[in-house]
C-alpha cells in the first residue's frame, strides 16, 4: 500500500464522466445554442446529452441536411454545433466548404473511428487528419482543434466555439471514440470557469456590406432577415457585397482575405502543451487520445532517468510556427499516433523521410505507454 | 445449396428482422430462384449484419445508399437474376431520393424495408418513419411528426408493386409477387425493435401503428421546442466514504460477458462506487455494433493517483460471466502472472492451466439478470476494493438488472 496516495478527498467536488458530457456542457456555457444531430457511432452520446440540455436540438434526416440546417441557423445569428464520425463527415464536406466560403460560425465535433469507409464503428482511431488538412477546396486551412484529455473536453471545446464565433468560420473539434465514451474521474477544480461569448454587432450600418472586414480580416455580420439592412451571402466567389464575382479581382481578393483571416489569426488559437527537458535530445510528439499514453510514458521514462521532451499539439491545422521552433531543438523526434500511415508526420514534414523522425503507430486499439517507452529506449541507446 | 448457412441469425431475441430473413428465403425458394441468382445488397444498420448468414452474393454498402448501389448492379444483372436490397427505416430516411429514382427508372429489383420505426444500432433515435406518438430515445414524450408513408410515395411515383406487411408469422406469400415483379418492387415490413421500441412502448399494437401511418392527421406548422438550460454541473458524484481506505492503490479489472447482461451499465456503476470510495476511476467499453447480441467487455482502472492512460495491458482481475465473455479475454487469462479470476461456475471447464499466482473463484447465478450482480459480489468479497454492500445497495437503488 502506498500510504501517500489518497485519491480525491472527502468534500472535493468530482464527477465520473465521459468526454461527451463535458463537451456538450462546455459548448452550452460558451454560447452554442443549437445542436443538429444525425445518429452515428461513436458520436451518439453527444447527441443524447445535447437533446437533454441544448436550447434547440434538431434531428436531421442526413448529414448533408445537418450542415445546411446549421448554416441556416448560423445565417440567422445562432451558434450551431453537431457531432459525427467519418462517414457522416464525408457527406458534410461540400456543406462545410459552403460555410467556410460564406463565413458562418459552427463547430463540427468529429469523433474518429477505424476506417477506411465504415470500417469498425466501435473502434477508435486517428485517421482523419489528412482529410481535414485538405478538406477545403484550394487547400485553404480549416481550424482543427484536437482534444487530448478530459480537461481539454471542457476548456478546448470552449475555445473551439469562441474561435468559430470570432473568426466566423467552421471549426472542427477532433476527437476519438475513447475520448468521448470513456468515463473518468474529473475534479471540478480542474475545470476552468467558462466565459460566455458576448455577441457583437457592427458599430455602424453606414456603408454596411456583409464582407467588409475589420483589421483582423473578420467580416461584419448581420443576420439574414433583419429589419435594418439587406444582407447577401453566397458560396460562390464573391465581392464585399456578397454578390457573385467569379472572374474578377474583387472576388479573388475576398477569397485571399478569407485565407488571410484564418492564418493571420492563428496566434489567437494556437494551443499546445510542451515540457522541455534540461538537455533537449528526444522529443515525444503526440495529440488527441494518444497523448494520454505519451504523458504516462514520460513519467515511466523519468523513473529510469531518461528525460525526454513532450509536445502535445492541440491546434492541428493550420500548423503554428511554434511547433517547428520546438522541434528544431531536438535530434530525435518520435511521433506517436493511432494510425499506420503517419498522418501528422506528413502534415509536419511531408512525404520525405528524415533520419531524425521516428514513429509509433497502430490501428485497432490504443497505443500503450509501454510501446512508447520501448521505442524511446531503442533510440536513446542507438 | 441452401440460401442460409445457419439457423441462428445475429439479431436480438424477439427482433422482427429474423422473420424478414426467413420469409425472404421461403419466398425465394418458392419462386425457384437459385442461390447464386440473388445479389443481396444491405445497408448499414442491424439488418445489415445478415450478410454472413447468406450463401447468395452479398454486398454490404454505406448507410442510406444500398438502394443506389443495388441500382448500379441491377443495370447489368441478367433478368432471370434479382437484386434484393435490405434496408432499414433509418437508411430510407437518409437515402429516400434513391428510392424515388429506383422507382422512377423502374429497375428490376426488390427493396425490403425493415421498418422498426427507429435507429436501433445507434441507440434508438427517431427516424423519418417514427409514427406519431411513438416513443424513442430522442422523442421520450412521443414523436409529434408524421412519418413517411411508403404507400403514398410508391403510388405517387408509380412503383409497380408495393406492399406493407406486419412482421408476424409467415408472410412469404406477399414477398413472392414482389420478387416476380418485372420491374421495381417495394416491400415495407413493419416490425418492432425489442431493445428500444418495445421497452419504450410496451403497450403498442403493431397493427394499430401500421394503420395509423396512413391516417390523416391535421398538420400544423413546425414549431421549435426550446429548453432552458439549468445552471450548475450535471455530473457531480459525491465522495461518501474516503475514510475507508482500501489496501489497494491501483487495480485493473476486466468484466467480460454478453450483451443483455448489463455489462456496460454495471461496469459504470462499479466505477461510480470506486469514485465514491476515493479512487480515481476510468471506465471503457468494448462491444460489437449491434446492441443486443455478441460480447460485451467493460474495463475499469481504480487508482489513488490520477489516471493518464485508460487502456489495460495486463489486468489484475477478470470477471467472466458468459462463454462469449470468456472468448474475449482468453488471451489475457493466459498472459496473467498473478491476479484474480472470478468465473461463472458452468464456465470452469473452459479454463486452461494457469499461472500459479492466479487465483480462481467460481460463482453461481440463477439467470442472465443476476450473473453480473453475483459476479461482482464474489469479486469484492475476494478483492476488497470497497465493501460489497456498497455494490449491492447501489444496484438496488438504481434498479439495476441486466435488461
Amino acid at each position: 500500500m502506498n500510504s501517500h496516495l489518497t485519491g480525491p478527498t472527502e468534500g472535493e467536488k468530482v464527477g465520473f464522466v465521459d468526454g461527451s458530457l463535458l463537451i456538450i456542457e462546455a459548448s452550452l456555457r460558451t454560447g452554442a445554442n443549437v445542436f443538429v444531430g444525425y445518429p452515428i457511432t461513436p458520436s451518439n452520446l453527444l447527441y443524447f446529452y445535447a437533446k437533454k440540455s441544448f436550447p434547440i436540438t434538431l434531428a436531421a434526416p442526413d448529414e448533408i441536411t445537418t450542415i445546411q440546417w446549421m448554416a441556416g441557423f448560423s445565417l440567422r445569428g445562432y451558434l450551431p454545433i453537431t457531432a459525427t464520425s467519418f462517414p457522416g463527415f464525408a457527406l458534410m464536406v461540400e456543406g462545410i466548404n459552403m460555410a467556410y466560403m460564406m463565413e458562418l460560425p459552427m463547430v463540427i465535433i468529429l469523433v474518429q473511428r477505424l476506417g477506411p469507409s465504415t470500417g469498425s464503428a466501435t473502434c477508435g482511431a486517428q485517421g482523419d487528419l489528412l482529410l481535414l488538412q485538405g478538406v477545403i477546396s484550394g487547400g485553404y486551412p480549416l481550424p482543427v482543434l484536437c482534444l487530448s484529455n478530459l480537461t481539454d473536453c471542457w476548456a478546448l471545446t470552449s475555445e473551439a466555439i469562441k474561435v468559430a464565433y470570432k473568426l466566423r468560420t467552421p471549426v472542427v473539434l477532433l476527437t476519438s471514440k475513447e475520448m468521448v465514451m470513456t468515463q473518468q474521474t474529473i475534479k471540478i477544480s480542474s475545470l476552468i470557469t467558462i466565459k460566455r461569448i458576448k455577441k457583437s454587432s457592427p458599430s455602424t450600418l453606414k456603408n454596411y456590406s456583409p464582407y467588409n472586414r475589420n483589421k483582423n480580416y473578420i467580416p461584419n455580420f448581420l443576420p439574414v432577415g433583419n429589419d435594418e439592412i439587406q444582407t447577401r451571402f453566397t458560396a460562390s466567389t464573391h465581392n464585399a457585397q456578397g454578390l457573385i464575382a467569379t472572374s474578377n479581382e474583387e472576388g479573388f481578393r475576398n477569397t485571399r482575405l478569407i485565407f488571410k483571416k484564418i492564418t493571420h489569426n492563428l496566434k489567437y488559437y494556437t494551443y499546445y502543451e510542451y515540457v522541455e527537458p534540461t538537455s533537449p535530445f528526444l522529443l515525444l510528439l503526440s495529440y488527441g487520445v494518444t497523448a494520454q499514453a505519451v504523458r504516462e510514458a514520460k513519467i515511466m521514462l523519468a523513473k529510469e532517468k531518461i528525460e525526454v521532451g513532450m509536445l502535445i499539439v492541440k491546434t492541428l491545422t493550420p500548423t503554428p510556427d511554434d511547433y517547428f521552433e520546438i522541434i528544431k531543438k531536438y535530434q530525435k523526434i518520435v511521433i506517436v499516433e493511432e494510425n499506420i500511415t503517419q498522418q501528422y508526420q506528413k502534415i509536419l514534414f511531408g512525404n520525405k523521410e528524415e533520419d531524425k523522425i521516428h514513429c509509433v503507430g497502430r490501428i485497432g486499439g490504443l497505443i500503450s505507454p509501454t510501446k512508447v517507452v520501448e521505442k524511446v529506449k531503442e533510440l536513446w541507446n542507438s | 445449396m441452401e440460401f442460409l448457412n445457419t439457423k441462428k441469425l445475429p439479431y436480438c431475441k424477439g427482433c422482427g428482422h429474423h422473420l424478414v430473413a426467413y420469409n425472404t428465403v421461403k419466398a425465394l425458394k418458392e419462386s425457384r430462384f437459385k442461390v447464386l441468382d440473388i445479389v443481396l445488397v444491405t445497408d448499414i444498420g442491424c439488418h445489415g449484419i445478415i450478410d454472413k448468414c447468406f450463401n447468395t452474393h452479398t454486398v454490404h454498402g454505406l448507410h442510406g445508399r444500398a438502394i443506389a448501389l443495388g441500382m448500379g448492379i441491377a443495370f447489368t444483372l441478367p433478368r432471370r437474376k434479382r437484386v434484393i436490397v435490405f434496408v432499414g427505416d433509418g437508411g430510407v430516411t437518409l437515402g429516400i431520393s434513391h428510392l424515388l429514382e429506383g422507382g422512377r427508372l423502374n429497375l428490376p429489383m426488390t427493396v425490403i424495408v425493415h421498418n422498426n420505426m427507429l435507429y436501433g444500432m445507434t441507440g434508438g433515435q427517431a427516424s423519418g418513419f417514427t409514427p406519431c406518438g411513438f416513443k424513442t430515445t430522442t422523442t421520450k414524450e412521443g414523436n409529434t411528426l408524421l412519418p413517411y408513408d411508403l404507400y403514398k410515395i410508391s403510388k405517387e411515383i408509380g412503383i409497380p408493386y408495393f406492399t406493407r406487411i406486419l412482421g408476424y408469422g409467415d408472410f412469404s406469400h406477399k414477398l413472392i409477387p414482389a420478387l416476380k415483379t418485372e420491374g421495381f418492387s417495394l416491400v415495407e415490413v413493419v416490425e418492432v425493435c425489442p431493445s428500444y421500441g418495445l421497452k419504450l412502448n410496451p403497450t403498442m399494437k403493431l397493427k394499430k401503428i401500421a394503420q395509423e401511418i396512413t391516417t390523416k392527421i391535421e398538420r400544423k406548422p413546425f414549431t421549435l421546442k426550446k429548453i432552458h438550460p439549468t445552471p450548475g454541473y450535471s455530473f457531480l458524484t459525491p465522495i461518501v466514504k474516503p475514510s475507508l481506505v482500501s489496501s489497494y492503490s491501483f487495480f485493473k479489472l476486466l468484466i467480460s460477458g454478453s450483451a443483455g447482461q448489463g455489462i456496460q451499465r454495471g461496469t459504470s456503476l462499479l466505477g461510480e462506487i470506486g469514485v465514491r470510495y476515493g479512487f480515481y476511476v476510468s471506465k471503457k467499453g468494448k462491444y460489437p455494433v449491434t446492441v443486443g447480441v455478441g460480447f460485451s467487455v467493460g474495463e475499469l482502472i481504480f487508482s489513488k493517483e490520477e489516471i493518464k492512460f485508460t487502456g489495460i495491458d495486463t489486468p489484475d482481475g477478470i470477471i467472466i460471466t458468459s462463454k462469449e465473455g470468456w472468448e474475449q479475454v482468453e488471451g489475457e487469462v493466459e498472459k496473467m502472472r498473478k491476479g484474480v479470476i472470478v468465473i461463472e461456475k458452468k464456465l470452469l471447464p473452459l479454463m486452461p492451466s494457469i499461472n500459479r499466482g492466479v487465483r480462481i473463484y467460481p460463482f453461481t447465478a440463477k439467470d442472465h439478470n443476476t450473473v453480473l450482480i453475483n459476479g461482482v459480489k464474489e469479486f469484492l468479497s475476494r478483492v476488497k476494493l470497497f465493501p460489497s454492500n456498497a455494490w449491492l445497495s447501489l444496484v438496488k437503488h438504481r434498479n439495476f438488472c441486466s435488461t
